[in-house]
């Protein structure tokens, strides 16, 4: 009971001393947690809304047959039949559509249809089956009958009974809207119809796009996948619901990944927050920790105290974290959608879960990084002798403990040994891990690199002495360089984050800059109202797009999603012509390219994009199986080119190759070339002459240009302000450092005033230590900064997205940044400053702490 | 009443060097209940060394102290503290008083490590001159005040032993003697031994016995 008292005494008084640096670290956590649980709940939310809607689609299904290529030939559906281990088999045609007339309204105006046989689809997927109106129960087999989710219905704005028009290629449908289904997930928008209708109205006759089967009890599943995968040759895939889920992680894993590590780095400079406050708080209070011991407070129960003391705050800053953490998710989804504007996740509308297992989680990441943040000056208070400590004076032999010149050295060696292994499970692992080690590396090496550089200044100044107040200062900095390493500490990881991230983010945006010139070198280009439309335009459509008075060139485009990996997300296979002597003229290649004459006579060249050598390994000259037409293919890699715009992998092969191979004669987009003399509206206009014009999306270089940008910038929003929060995080850390700092010299300022100095000059030596201080640590730090912007730009990044990109310094930028850091900390040196100095000076002398 | 008949402290031939310099020299030493001893000495002669070793927060290089009978030099860091928890209070010259405590705060810490009733503090404040000001904070106080507070909280805990390291050497001549005469009297109602470490004669003139500490030892003085 006695022991608690005195431990609550202890606290309060302690948090009555302190209270404004107190809250600077419960902020510190708070935001770190905050920021780590909303995206935690805005990912899962995401995830788990995207899972459930594809598993409706599979329903009850044990095993789904899909090929490699968008479709297949539907005999396969009675071929499957056969087996005796199928007990139920439901044959489904499921394609995207454009929704012409939303066009202008909707931000993306596609429509998941999905075809499938009312009866056969009963015993799988009942979900999915139409709810006709009464007396209309044959609906669910007419042909222009359409059942719409509820969330569709609200996003176009129809009901039942209204017409809609659909477009796949240059072909329009108009179809009844039939009624609802017996059930979808919220914010799921599709709509389904009969398979049959489906087939005709959308140019898709006898072709299937998966079988869902259900299988007798009993079946070894292993055995009849492998008997199924035998018979159905190379160009199918069985999956299973495992594969759904993994490919759906898959799709957001790495950005989700990054962001998660973002927010880890709030809490980490949140926990470096704590580390300094309680660091200088330590400092502040050895005489009373002394005294304690003295009066017979063991070491054990004065680090209990202290640790119980950082706990707390910890708690506290947790638990309102979590509380914020949930509102920002809130405000996340509605603002920026579930995918937080990366473009992952469309046509969901995901609800918030609180997760109390994850908030559990977050909530020990926060308690638990207050009290490492905690431990070590704790533990040094607790083990100085207490004789000494009451004896004035030996204040800056504080943290000798806490330098670790071995511990820099080793953390940047194993930093330079991290960024050289591979990922784990596809992940930068060890990049992280190395920018982690960098970062300790640095902040340990601080006061043996203080005590250095000033220690040299102090010589100089030495040589032409210029007054009392500079060589106090650099004989402080270069003496009680732990303690001025503190202060540093925030600056430094403030500064270098700062630094790395817009060295990262320029280099990328810079890259994609000079990508999307290379990539977009005609003059417009069209396509149908979706990417990569089922159906396309056909050759008549397409002689209609080519004699377009004024065009000097047109390349036209098919592209197509294909899937090589049941685990994976679908790789985007581009037919185009490609100048197969000098690819470069047409890709934005990389340096790993076959040379024309060394392409094997008979073989197909294609050029992968640098994702497919990441993730299927298809290096350059290495023979490929691909299933393009009826048959699977053997290809020649010949080249790697690089690729901004997905992520999951994409191919490219010659337009006539293609359809040689596959006799697959329509194109989804097309690149026109205008003539000199020609004006481009001129020839916009006339596209829009073409029959189909209201299928067509017409976009000049430039437009594309600038949403391409756009979207770039909207996907590092939250990018943005997960950085912008952790250098606040820093920048209040380094305030409320020098406020700590200057008020545990309250007595030092008292003395100088009884030897002679101003005020005026206390001030000046004041700021000019900060000055210096956070000069240097801008130095530290840039170097620092510059450091871990290499580990983004040629670890993480290609790890993490599969892309390199150049490096690009914005020396400017940085400029600017280096003048704020220094104005902020300048800013709060004047204030702490003023504080310090406003003690009585005759009570300071006699304070005894 | 047993425990009467053992010394409150006994030094057996203590020595102690500090990076070859010899700071204390085989010394011995006894200091019975209710005993009131002032050590003189130079500076630098190890007075306040003598101090430390005395309560633990040092070891000496060879010899045994005995506390209450207990042999400190046997003793774990642990059992030290508890040692020096029960058996201790504390003067200093430069008060040390806990900033953001009460002054009853302040008093009672030797009574809750103690797990002893706290009803003592309120009485010692009053004993020491403070009657009222239980909650005030250290720095609403003159130095005589705050030396009054560390007196109280020396005493509180009803210690067998008092170190005081120059209890009045922040204070004015006047405060000074009156802290002296407070320490004296408190220390005889309070029935523990003591032992004064200072340079001035005039505090020392107030202990029974007053030592004088040279690199040969100690020995007693009449002035």
């Amino acid at each position: 009971m006695n022991r608690q008292l005195l431990s609550r005494w202890l606290l309060l008084g302690e948090w009555r001393a302190r209270r404004l640096q107190l809250l600077v670290a419960i902020i510190a956590i708070m935001l770190g947690v905050a920021l780590g649980f909303s995206i935690h709940l805005v990912n899962t939310a995401a995830v788990n809304e995207f899972s459930a809607a594809s598993k409706s689609l599979t329903g009850l299904s044990d095993l789904t047959v899909v090929a490699a290529q968008p479709t297949f030939d539907e005999r396969r559906f009675s071929e499957i039949m056969q087996y005796p281990e199928v007990t139920q088999a439901s044959p489904i045609l499921e394609m995207t559509v454009g929704v012409p007339a939303n066009q202008e309204t909707l931000r993306s105006p596609e429509l998941k249809i999905i075809g499938l046989d009312v009866f056969r689809a009963a015993a799988i997927t009942p979900d999915l089956l139409g709810l006709a109106e009464d007396g209309r129960q044959f609906d669910t087999l007419a042909e222009d009958a359409l059942f719409l989710s509820p969330a569709a219905m609200e996003w176009l704005a129809i009901q039942q009974g209204d017409k809609l028009t659909l477009a796949l290629g240059a072909k329009l449908v108009t179809l009844r809207v039939a009624g609802g289904l017996v059930r979808a997930s919220a914010g799921q928008r599709i709509g389904v119809m009969d398979i049959g209708a489906a087939q005709w109205h959308f140019d898709h006759v006898g072709l299937l796009s998966r079988i869902e089967l259900k299988l007798h009890s009993g079946v070894n599943l292993e055995t009849f996948k492998t008997k199924l995968a035998k018979q159905l040759g190379e160009g199918f895939l069985l999956m299973e619901g495992a594969h759904q889920d993994a490919r759906i992680r898959n799709l957001s894993r790495a950005y989700r990944v990054n962001l998660n590590i973002l927010a880890l780095v709030a809490l980490f400079t949140g926990a470096f927050l704590v580390f300094s406050s309680q660091v200088l708080a330590a400092v502040r209070r050895r005489p009373q920790i002394a005294l304690l011991r003295v009066l017979g407070m063991s070491r054990q129960q004065l680090l209990y105290q202290l640790l119980l003391e950082g706990g707390l705050l910890g708690t506290i800053g947790a638990l309102l974290g979590l509380m914020l953490g949930y509102l920002l998710a809130a405000a996340g989804l509605y603002f920026y959608g579930a995918d937080l504007g990366a473009g992952f996740f469309t046509g969901m509308a995901p609800s918030l879960h609180f997760s109390s297992m994850a908030a559990l989680l977050y909530f020990l990441a926060g308690v638990g990084v207050t009290l490492l943040g905690s431990f070590l000056p704790a533990w040094e208070a607790t083990r100085t002798q207490p004789a000494l400590v009451l004896k004035s004076g030996s204040e800056h032999e504080t943290l000798t403990v806490l330098r670790f010149p071995w511990l820099a050295g080793g953390c940047l060696l194993l930093a330079a040994v991290f960024v050289q292994l591979p990922s784990v499970d596809e992940l930068p692992v060890f990049g992280y891990l190395a920018v982690a080690l960098l970062l300790i590396g640095g902040l340990a090496l601080l006061p043996w690199l203080a005590s250095v550089f000033f220690g040299r200044l102090l010589k100089l100044h030495n040589r032409h002495p210029k007054g009392a107040v500079h060589t106090l200062v650099l004989a402080r900095l270069s003496n009680a360089s732990g303690l001025a390493a503190i202060a540093l500490g925030g600056v430094l990881a403030s500064f270098s984050l700062m630094v790395a991230m817009a060295i990262m983010v320029m280099s990328f945006r810079v890259s994609v800059e000079n990508w999307l010139t290379y990539v977009l070198p005609a003059d417009i280009y069209v396509r149908t109202v979706i990417r990569q439309d089922a159906r396309g335009f056909t050759q008549d459509e397409q002689q209609l797009l080519t004699s377009i008075a004024g065009i000097e060139r047109i390349d036209l485009m098919r592209s197509q999603q294909i899937l090589l990996d049941p685990d994976r997300p679908m790789v985007t296979l581009i037919a185009r012509p490609i100048d197969t002597q000098q690819p470069a003229n047409t890709l934005p290649m990389t340096d790993a390219a076959l040379s024309p004459d060394a392409l094997p006579a008979g073989t197909v060249p294609i050029w992968v994009s640098e994702a497919m050598v990441d993730l299927y390994q298809f290096t350059v000259g290495r023979k490929i199986k691909l299933p393009l037409g009826n048959h699977a293919q053997t290809f020649v890699v010949a080249g790697v080119w690089r690729d901004y715009g997905r992520q999951f992998g994409a191919i490219q092969i010659q337009l006539a190759d293609y359809r040689k191979l596959t006799g697959d004669m329509h194109i989804g987009d097309a690149a026109i070339w205008i003539k000199n003399s020609e004006d481009i509206n001129e020839i916009i206009r006339n596209l829009h002459t073409l029959p189909f014009e209201g299928n067509l999306k017409i976009s000049p270089r430039n437009e594309i240009r600038e949403t391409s940008l756009a979207l770039f910038d909207r996907s590092f929003t939250v990018t943005y302000l997960l950085e912008l929060i952790a250098v606040g995080v820093g920048l209040l850390g380094v305030a409320a450092s020098f406020s700590a700092q200057a008020l545990t010299r309250i007595k030092e300022f008292g003395m100088l005033s009884h030897i002679g100095f101003t005020q005026r000059q206390i001030r000046h030596m004041l700021m000019t230590e900060g000055g210096l201080l956070t000069g240097f640590g801008i130095m530290i730090g840039f170097v620092l900064g510059v450091a871990i912007s290499l580990i983004l730009v040629f670890v993480i990044n290609p790890q993490s997205f599969r892309w390199t990109m150049q490096l690009h310094l914005p020396l400017s930028w940085l400029a600017i940044m280096a003048f704020a850091m220094l104005s902020a900390s300048m800013l709060s040196v004047y204030q702490a400053s003023k504080q310090a100095i406003s003690h009585n000076v005759v009570r300071a002398v006699k304070e005894d702490w | 009443m047993l425990t009467h008949h053992i010394p409150v402290l006994e030094l057996r031939a203590v020595s102690k060097t500090y990076a070859s310099r010899k700071v204390l020299s085989n010394l011995s030493f006894t200091l019975a209940a209710g005993e009131y001893v002032a050590i003189m000495g130079d500076s630098g002669v190890g007075k306040s060394t003598l101090l430390n070793l005395i309560a633990g927060l040092d070891t000496q290089d060879s010899g045994d102290i005995l506390v209450n009978g207990h042999i400190l030099s046997a003793s774990d860091e642990t059992a030290a503290t508890g040692l020096r928890r029960k058996y201790f209070g504390f003067i200093f010259q430069a008060f040390h008083v806990l900033p953001h405590l009460t002054l009853l705060q302040n008093v009672s810490l030797p009574l809750l490590l103690n797990d002893m009733p706290l009803d003592r503090a309120a009485a010692m404040l009053t004993a020491v001159g403070l009657k009222g000001r239980d909650d005030a904070f250290p720095y609403q106080l003159s130095g005589g005040e705050l030396q009054r507070v560390a007196i109280a909280r020396a005493l509180v805990h009803r210690p067998r032993l008092i170190l005081a390291d120059e209890p009045t050497g922040n204070l004015d001549p006047e405060t000074a003697q009156e802290i002296l005469r407070l320490i004296q009297t408190e220390i005889k109602e309070n029935d523990a031994a003591a032992i004064l470490v200072t340079h001035s004669r005039a505090a020392a003139a107030t202990a029974d016995k007053r030592l004088m500490l040279t690199t040969d030892g100690l020995t007693e003085t009449r002035s």
